[in-house]
C-alpha cells in the first residue's frame, strides 16, 4: 500500500506496540540544550540511572549565552545553568559544543550543519522548534523535560500516533517573497491550531524549489501552526546538502545511505487525514501585526478591523492584540515604524538569510533611530559569513554584528527589546513579552527586516529586489 | 508523581484562548535548574505590574478564586514553547486540573508527566463553565476514574482520556520505571536498527 513519509518513518521506529497503549518509539538523535535539560539530568542522578546511548546525544548552549563580550557571562543564574550543562555532559559522557567551540550555535542550526540531522531519523530535543529538522525528512519534534529524562534513560518515548496532514504549496513564489512568507501565510490563513494533533508534510512545486535552508525555515515554524512536527520528503537537494558533512556517512556508505533516504519519500498515491492547498503565486511578503504568529497580513494590506471577524472571541482577541501592539484598526502595514531590527534565530539566521539581508542593506545606512543587530545562528555560519565580508556590509550600514546564540528571539540573555518599543524580527514568535516585557514584535523575512531597518518602517521589499534586477 | 483522582474546588475562569507557555511562565524564570518553586512566577506579567504590584482585575488575583485547583480556559491552551516549566508553575501554584476545549500537544504531554489532569470538554461546555464561574464562584468536582466533571448545580460533564495516561495519573506511576520493563524489546530493536 502506498505510504506517506510520516507513516514510513513512524512504522520503522516502533519498538513495541500494544492495543490501548501509545507506541514505544526509538529515538535516533537527541539534541540537548541548557534550559530544558538540568532537571532531567538531576532526575537521572537521583534515581541512579545512566544515559543509555550517549553516542546518540549531542549538546550545546544557545538560549542563555551572551552574544557580546564573551567569554564573560554576567548573569550568575544563567552562568550556573550553562555550567550545569557542561558538568552534566562530562558526567554522562555526552558530546558537547561548549562556549567557544567552533561548532557551537543554536541547536537547530548546528544539527543540520554537522550532518547529524538526516532523513528517516527520529529526532527530539527539549525545544518546540525541533520541527526544523523535518526539512530533511526526519521525524523531529519538541519534548518536555520529563521526556528528555525518559529519552536519556531509555532512548525511547511513548507516543500516540498523530494524524497526518499534507499542506501542498502549488505554483511558484514571486521574486522577493521568501520561505518565511510561505509559512506565515499558511499560519495566517488557517490559524495557530490548524496542525494540532497532526504531523504535517509540506509538498508541492513551490516546496520542491526551495533550498534546504529555506525548507528549514518552513518546518521550523510548523509548530507555530500547532503541528507536532513538519517535514518534507527528501530529494536530490537534501542529499547534496548532506554530502561531505562531518557526521554524514562517508564515501560508498554515503551512496547507500542516499538511496535509503530517497526511498523514504512519500509514495505516489499515498493519503493523509487532512489535505490543504495554497497557491504560492498569491503570497506576498507578510508582516505580523498581533500577538500570535497567525495575526499577520500582506505588506500591502492594512491591520484588520473588528468587522473582518465573524465571532465575538476573535473580535476580542483583535482588540487585546492591538492594545498590546499599540496599533489602530485599519492602519496600513507600511505606516508601522520600528525602533529595532533583529536578524537571527533558528528560523532565519543561516548563511542564505544573512546573504539576503546583506544584499538589501549593502551600501545603505540604518534609518536614524533604528537599532539593528545581526546574530548568526552558529559559529560556523558566522565564520562563513565573515569570509564573504557580510559582517562588513552589516557593520558599515550601522548594524551590530554579534556572536551566535538565540539572543533577542526570546531575550533570555541581555538582548532584550525595551518595553513599548517595536522590533522587526526574523524570529518565530510574537507573543506578548517574548522579546522583553512590553516589547512589540513583528515577524518578517530577513529581506523585509533589512528593508525596514533602512527605511525605519515596513516597506514592500519587492521594490528593492526589482530595482536591482 | 502524586496520584490524582478526585479534585473538588472552585474553578479559576481564565477566559482566553491561545494561552501560550511564554505567558504561563516567562523566560526570565527559566534559568533555574530546579523543578520546584515556579508557582510564584505563574502568569507573572498578567498577575503583576512593572512595580511588582498585583493587578487586581486578573482572575488569579481575585479573592474569590484563591485556592482554586482547577483552571478553565479556552481553545489551544499551552501553545508555543515546549518548556515544562509551564506545567511545573501550574502545579506549584496549586492547580491539579486544567480544563479547555483543546491543548497544544507538547503541553498536553507534559501535564501527564507531572500529575496534572488536562481535561478536554467541548467549546460550548467550556463556555458554559466559564460563564458560570465568571458570574459567581463555581465549585466543581472532577472525578478521573469516572471521567466526569460535576458542577455544584448538579450539571455533569463527561470527558474522554487516553486509557494509558489515565492509569498513569490514577497510580502516580514513574513512566521511566515502566519503560525499563521493555528492555528486551529495546535491545532487540537496537540490534537491527538502520543507522548511518
Ligand atoms: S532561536 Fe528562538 S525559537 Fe530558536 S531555539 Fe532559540 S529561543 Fe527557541
Amino acid at each position: 500500500m502506498a505510504k506517506n513519509i510520516i507513516e514510513k518513518v513512524w512504522d520503522s521506529h516502533v519498538v513495541y506496540q500494544e492495543e490501548g497503549k501509545p507506541d514505544l518509539l526509538y529515538i535516533d538523535l537527541h539534541l540537548i540544550h541548557e534550559v530544558t535539560s538540568p532537571q532531567a539530568f538531576e532526575g537521572l542522578r537521583l534515581a541512579g540511572r545512566k544515559v543509555r546511548r550517549p553516542d546518540l546525544c549531542f549538546a550545546t548552549m544557545d538560549h542563555n549565552v551572551p552574544t557580546k563580550n564573551l567569554p564573560t557571562i554576567n548573569d550568575p543564574i544563567a552562568k550556573k545553568q550553562i555550567m550545569t550543562l557542561a558538568d552534566n555532559a562530562k558526567e554522562f559522557g555526552v558530546e558537547l559544543a561548549d562556549i567557544g567551540h567552533p561548532d557551537q550555535g543554536i541547536v537547530h542550526v548546528i544539527g543540520p550543519e554537522l550532518g547529524l540531522t538526516q532523513p528517516g531519523k527520529t529526532i527530539v530535543c527539549g525545544d518546540s522548534h525541533t520541527s526544523t529538522h523535518g526539512a530533511f525528512g526526519a521525524l523531529a519534534f519538541g519534548i518536555g523535560t520529563s521526556e528528555v529524562e525518559h529519552v536519556l534513560s531509555t532512548q525511547t518515548l511513548w507516543q500516540n500516533k498523530p494524524k497526518t496532514m499534507e499542506i501542498r504549496v502549488n505554483g511558484k513564489l514571486g521574486v522577493g517573497v521568501a520561505a518565511k512568507d510561505i509559512i506565515l501565510a499558511i499560519i495566517a490563513k488557517w490559524g495557530i491550531g490548524v496542525g494540532t494533533g497532526h504531523i504535517v508534510e509540506f509538498t508541492g512545486d513551490a516546496i520542491r524549489a526551495l533550498s534546504m535552508e529555506e525548507r528549514m525555515t518552513i518546518c521550523n515554524m510548523s509548530i507555530e501552526a500547532g503541528a507536532k512536527a513538519g517535514l518534507i520528503s527528501p530529494d536530490a537537494t537534501t542529499v547534496e546538502f548532506l554530502r561531505g558533512r562531518r557526521h554524514a556517512p562517508k564515501e560508498d556508505k554515503f551512496e547507500e545511505a542516499a538511496s535509503y533516504w530517497l526511498s523514504l519519500a512519500s509514495d505516489e498515491g499515498c493519503s493523509y487525514d487532512v489535505v490543504l492547498e495554497i497557491d504560492a503565486d498569491e503570497i506576498e511578503p507578510i508582516v505580523t501585526w498581533g500577538t500570535n504568529p497567525s495575526m499577520g497580513t500582506g505588506v500591502s494590506k492594512t491591520v484588520p478591523t473588528a468587522a473582518d471577524f465573524d465571532n465575538e472571541s476573535d473580535k476580542q482577541a483583535l482588540k487585546k492584540a492591538l492594545a498590546y501592539m499599540d496599533l489602530e484598526e485599519g492602519q496600513p502595514i507600511t505606516s508601522i515604524e520600528v525602533q529595532h531590527v533583529f536578524i537571527g534565530s533558528c528560523t532565519n539566521s543561516r548563511l542564505s538569510d544573512l546573504r539576503t539581508a546583506a544584499s538589501i542593506v549593502e551600501g545603505k545606512k540604518l534609518h536614524p533611530g533604528v537599532r539593528g543587530i545581526v546574530v548568526p545562528g552558529s559559529y560556523s555560519t558566522k565564520a562563513a559569513a565573515e569570509a564573504e565580508g557580510l559582517d562588513k556590509i552589516f557593520t558599515d550600514a550601522g548594524f551590530e554584528w554579534r556572536e551566535s546564540g538565540c539572543s533577542a528571539c526570546l531575550g533570555m540573555n541581555e538582548d532584550i527589546i525595551p518595553s513599548g518599543e517595536r522590533c522587526a524580527s526574523t524570529s518565530n514568535r510574537n507573543f506578548e513579552g517574548r522579546q522583553g516585557a512590553g516589547a512589540r514584535t513583528h515577524l518578517v523575512s530577513p529581506a523585509m527586516a533589512a528593508a525596514a531597518a533602512i527605511e525605519g518602517h515596513f516597506v514592500d521589499v519587492r521594490k528593492y529586489v526589482k530595482q536591482e534586477v | 508523581m502524586e496520584p490524582i483522582n478526585i479534585v473538588n474546588s472552585v474553578i479559576a475562569p481564565l477566559d482566553r484562548k491561545n494561552v501560550d507557555t511564554d505567558q504561563i511562565i516567562s523566560k526570565e524564570f527559566l534559568k533555574r535548574i530546579e523543578r520546584t518553586g515556579f508557582g510564584s512566577f505563574l502568569f507573572y506579567h498578567w498577575r503583576f505590574d512593572e512595580q511588582g504590584n498585583e493587578i487586581s482585575d486578573f482572575v488569579l488575583n481575585k479573592p474569590e478564586y484563591k485556592g482554586s485547583e482547577i483552571l478553565v480556559a479556552q481553545d489551544n491552551f499551552g501553545c508555543g514553547s515546549s518548556r515544562e516549566h509551564a506545567p511545573w508553575a501550574i502545579l506549584d501554584y496549586g492547580f491539579r486540573v486544567v480544563i479547555a476545549p483543546s491543548f497544544a500537544d507538547i503541553f498536553h504531554n507534559n501535564c501527564f508527566k507531572n500529575g496534572i489532569l488536562p481535561i478536554r470538554l467541548t467549546e460550548e461546555e467550556c463556555d458554559e463553565i466559564l460563564a458560570k464561574g465568571l458570574e459567581k464562584p463555581y465549585n466543581v468536582e472532577v472525578n478521573l476514574a469516572a471521567q466526569t466533571v460535576t458542577g455544584e448545580d448538579g450539571k455533569v460533564y463527561s470527558f474522554n482520556i487516553d486509557p494509558y495516561y489515565k492509569e498513569m495519573l490514577l497510580n502516580g506511576w514513574d513512566e521511566i520505571a515502566l519503560t525499563f520493563k521493555y528492555e528486551e524489546q529495546i535491545a532487540a530493536y537496537e540490534a537491527k536498527r538502520i543507522a548511518y
